[in-house]
């Protein structure tokens, strides 16, 4: 702008050091616009080393993970034999119940067995080696219906079982005939046997929705494993996490930017709140089983102690946050409404805090996205291990009983031998990135939609 | 301000459910690795048979497991400890003087630890001295001890390929290590004679010379795995020389990606470690704290579950998972059955 009344006309230059010119290039300008266009390489250039990080990211765990949400099932009509399940005829619950799942296994042999005559299919393997192609989770699914339907006994119904993680990998391709020359869990016979299956229709891969809803499961099937159950301890943490960290963040926000005094304490407090953000969330995890866990004596891997240590190191991120949105609120708009009557309180009640909202939950949102993600202090609270396998009745028990949490479940299945569990590991990143993707696209669209600027 | 009645409800609740929870439901396991996938197996089955909620397993090591089940008595312990080794007499002091005295020990059965290495590699047929030789840090050359000069297997035994020594082996804080130590370094150490040379070293003590034996080469050829076998298991795929200490469970889900390597010319399996032919095995243990019989609603029941013939048993989920079943497994039922505690005065 200020160029504008020495705009040169034609030969009109304004005389300037070295004779130089804007519109001539010198020597030393060309190398100016040279560093310009290198610099602006560079950025496109790491720009461009980012993406590639995340694509191959992404599609490695897209690639990796994907198979986790569909499993092979094996449909059978099992006939539920009162000899065996009912032995007194008198469907009494407690009865039915003293049949453990071991006594159900021949059941599900038998079922096998008819299968394979109806179908025609010829094989060598002998009854037990057919129905070890079904998961060990078949009989306890079995056993659940039974318990629950016990009218059902004598009866034949038709039960679409999980088949256990090596031919689920086979149909997966993630096992060969070559992989399980060693492997004694199955033989080239059975994956013949599968093959005919196959054909037959009564083996199929299908979407898995026990893996999103379902419980972990031990090391002996790892194809009825799932993620639902972490998924509620992690949930369970973050209501503890929000419940504590927004009030308490956000009210030792406005007092630290709105009431306090400026002195040496304040900037103590403020100097520490900044430090503690940076503090390695272990340390956090630490501090939790020390105080909560063995000061207080609040129960071992409960998603309350969780929240508690998450609600911790998601303080200082709030706080700041919030700090950062209020300073943002013109002291304009204070000044204002004490100029026409309102108290200090009211001020910041009435007009400071509602404009700093937005601020305040994008903060939030994206605190309780990096809680969400956070393994390491959960690995000092008893949260990682074979844990999540009883839902929670209750929000009580939500709060109290053991259960894991998404990453934990994660870090768990990554360590677990059964290869059938790395698979669900990454299936169980892809859910995690999806909650964590959903939370910060609704911390940008609260943010654009309500953010005043001025 | 709603949110505030939000949290002031949602503490509320919480205290309320505080001391609610006083009453602990479920057996709460803690320990070994090793153990952990048993447990689970066993646990998961529980939950199923019975009216009792599935009990709940943590891993971290044995050593770290005893060390909480001493802690105390009261539900905010654990009930029982997995350990891949025995209780230490220091371990059992501990526990007592924090108020733990009646523990009842349970055997499960036996697990066997393999020496593995890339499926496409190079086949070894181990002996504890070849172990001894490749990673003690002081052996026997020319008749005196000196730094261990062994870079590549064919030094250590003339019938190996010329394949650069590397090994993974349990940290310190894992029992596997131990049984690593005993069965074979140590062994290892006496058949070379390295023992006799660090007793004549140290004026005959045998404790001093077999601390000696034990002394593995810090100089990168032996690397210490602190985490779980999939730790191992990664290190070997991106160093296709290594070889690497395992579980037999661990190995036998891994075919596609490991061959064994036999020891003293067995190959290991359930069948040879039953039988005491392969030699590299060790006990498995939980141990239960029995002031929490009665206490913790399933406790007994869970233990009595685990040793039952149908799980822990030659035919059961265990075995078939890679446990070797005890063959004194009736005695270990009936001990947990009359919950008799070490020391045997129950």
């Amino acid at each position: 702008m200020t160029d504008h009344n020495q705009t040169p006309a034609e030969g009109d230059a304004p005389k300037r050091k070295h004779g130089a010119s804007l519109l001539q290039l010198t020597d030393r300008t060309k190398r100016r616009n040279a560093a310009e266009t290198r610099f602006k390489a560079y950025g496109i250039a790491a720009i461009g080393v980012g993406l590639l990080m995340l694509v191959v990211l992404v599609t490695t765990i897209v690639g990796k993970g994907l198979g986790a949400f569909q499993q092979t099932f094996v449909t059978l009509e099992v006939a539920l034999l009162e000899d065996k399940l009912d032995k007194n005829g008198n469907r009494d619950i407690e009865d039915i119940k003293k049949v453990t799942t071991f006594g159900y296994a021949p059941i599900i042999r038998a079922a096998m067995e008819t299968k394979v005559e109806t179908l025609g299919i010829e094989s060598a393997l002998k009854g037990k080696d057919m129905a070890d192609i079904l998961s060990k989770d078949a009989a306890a699914t079995l056993r659940e219906y039974v318990i629950a339907n016990p009218d059902q006994i004598g009866q034949t119904v038709e039960f679409a079982f999980l088949a256990q993680s090596r031919v689920d990998g086979y149909l997966k391709g993630r096992v060969t005939r070559e992989s399980i020359a060693n492997d004694k869990n199955i033989s080239a016979e059975q994956l013949d046997f599968v093959d005919q299956l196959i054909e037959a229709g009564t083996v199929k891969k299908t979407f898995n929705l026990a893996f999103i809803l379902g419980a972990d499961a031990s090391d002996a099937r790892p194809e009825a494993a799932g993620m639902g159950v972490s998924m509620l301890g992690s949930l369970f943490m973050m209501l503890v996490v929000l419940a504590l960290a927004l009030p308490i963040g956000v009210a030792a926000s406005i007092y630290l930017e709105e009431f306090a005094p400026q002195n040496w304490l304040t900037d103590i407090i403020e100097v520490n709140i900044s430090n503690l953000a940076a503090v390695p969330s272990i340390v956090f995890g630490i501090l939790g089983l020390a105080v909560f866990i063995n000061y207080m004596h609040l129960p071992t891997s409960a998603p309350l102690v969780g929240g508690l240590v998450l609600t911790l190191m998601t303080l200082p991120t709030i706080i700041i946050s919030t700090r950062a949105s209020l300073k943002a609120v013109p002291p304009s708009i204070r000044d204002a409404a004490l100029g026409v009557g309102a108290s200090k309180m009211q001020s910041v009640f009435h007009h400071v805090l509602p404009l700093a909202a937005p601020g305040i939950l994008t903060g939030t949102i994206i605190g309780l996205a990096q809680a969400l993600g956070e393994t390491a202090p959960l690995l000092l609270i008893g949260m990682v291990g074979f844990i999540a396998s009883n839902a929670p009745d209750s929000i009580a028990s939500g709060l109290l009983s053991p259960n894991s949490a998404m990453p934990a479940q994660i870090y768990e299945w990554a360590k677990r031998a059964d290869p059938a569990f790395y698979e669900r590991a990454w299936g169980g990143i892809i859910i995690l990135l999806i909650f964590l993707v959903t939370m910060n696209t609704l911390a940008v669209i609260l943010r654009r939609r309500f953010e005043r600027r001025w | 301000m709603s949110f505030v009645k939000l949290t002031a409800s949602t503490l509320a609740i919480a205290a309320v459910s505080a001391t609610a929870a006083a009453a602990r439901d479920q057996v709460q396991v803690a320990g070994s690795s090793t153990v952990l996938p048993y447990a689970s197996i066993v646990a998961e089955a529980f939950g199923e048979n019975f009216d009792f909620p599935t009990p709940v397993v943590e891993s971290g090591g044995s050593s770290a497991g005893l060390k909480r089940f001493c802690e105390g008595v009261g539900e905010n312990t654990i009930d029982i400890a997995n350990a891949s080794r025995a209780i230490k007499e220091s371990e059992i002091k501990a526990c007592a003087e924090a108020g733990v005295t009646d523990i009842i020990e349970v055997r499960i059965g036996y697990d066997g630890i393999v020496f593995a290495s890339d499926i496409n590699g190079n086949a070894f047929e181990f002996t504890p001295s070849d172990w001894f030789l490749a990673l003690a840090d002081q052996v026997v050359v020319d008749g005196a001890l000196a730094a261990n000069p062994n870079k590549t297997w064919d030094q250590v035994n003339a019938n190996f390929p010329a394949q650069p020594i590397q090994a993974f082996i349990p940290g310190t804080k894992h029992g596997t290590r131990e049984v690593f130590e005993e069965k074979v370094i140590l062994v290892g150490c006496e058949e070379t004679g390295a023992l006799e040379a660090f007793k004549a070293a140290n004026g005959g003590d045998e404790k001093a010379a077999e601390k000696s034996c034990l002394g593995l080469r810090t100089d990168g050829v032996s690397v210490d795995i602190d985490g779980d076998y999939t730790e191992t298991l990664a290190r070997i795929e991106s160093n296709k020389d290594g070889i690497g200490v395992f579980g037999l469970a661990f190995f036998e889900n891994n075919t596609d990606k490991l061959q064994v390597a036999t020891m003293s010319g067995v190959i290991p399996s359930t069948e040879s470690i039953a039988t005491g032919e392969y030699p590299v095995s060790r006990p498995l243990f939980f141990y239960v704290k029995k002031a929490h019989i009665g206490v913790i609603p399933g406790l007994k029941e869970f233990a009595e579950f685990f040793v039952s013939d149908e799980v822990a048993g030659p035919d059961g989920p265990l075995a078939e998972y890679g446990l070797v079943s005890d063959p004194e497994l009736a005695k270990t039922q009936e001990a947990v059955a009359a919950e008799a505690t070490m020391g045997g005065n129950s």
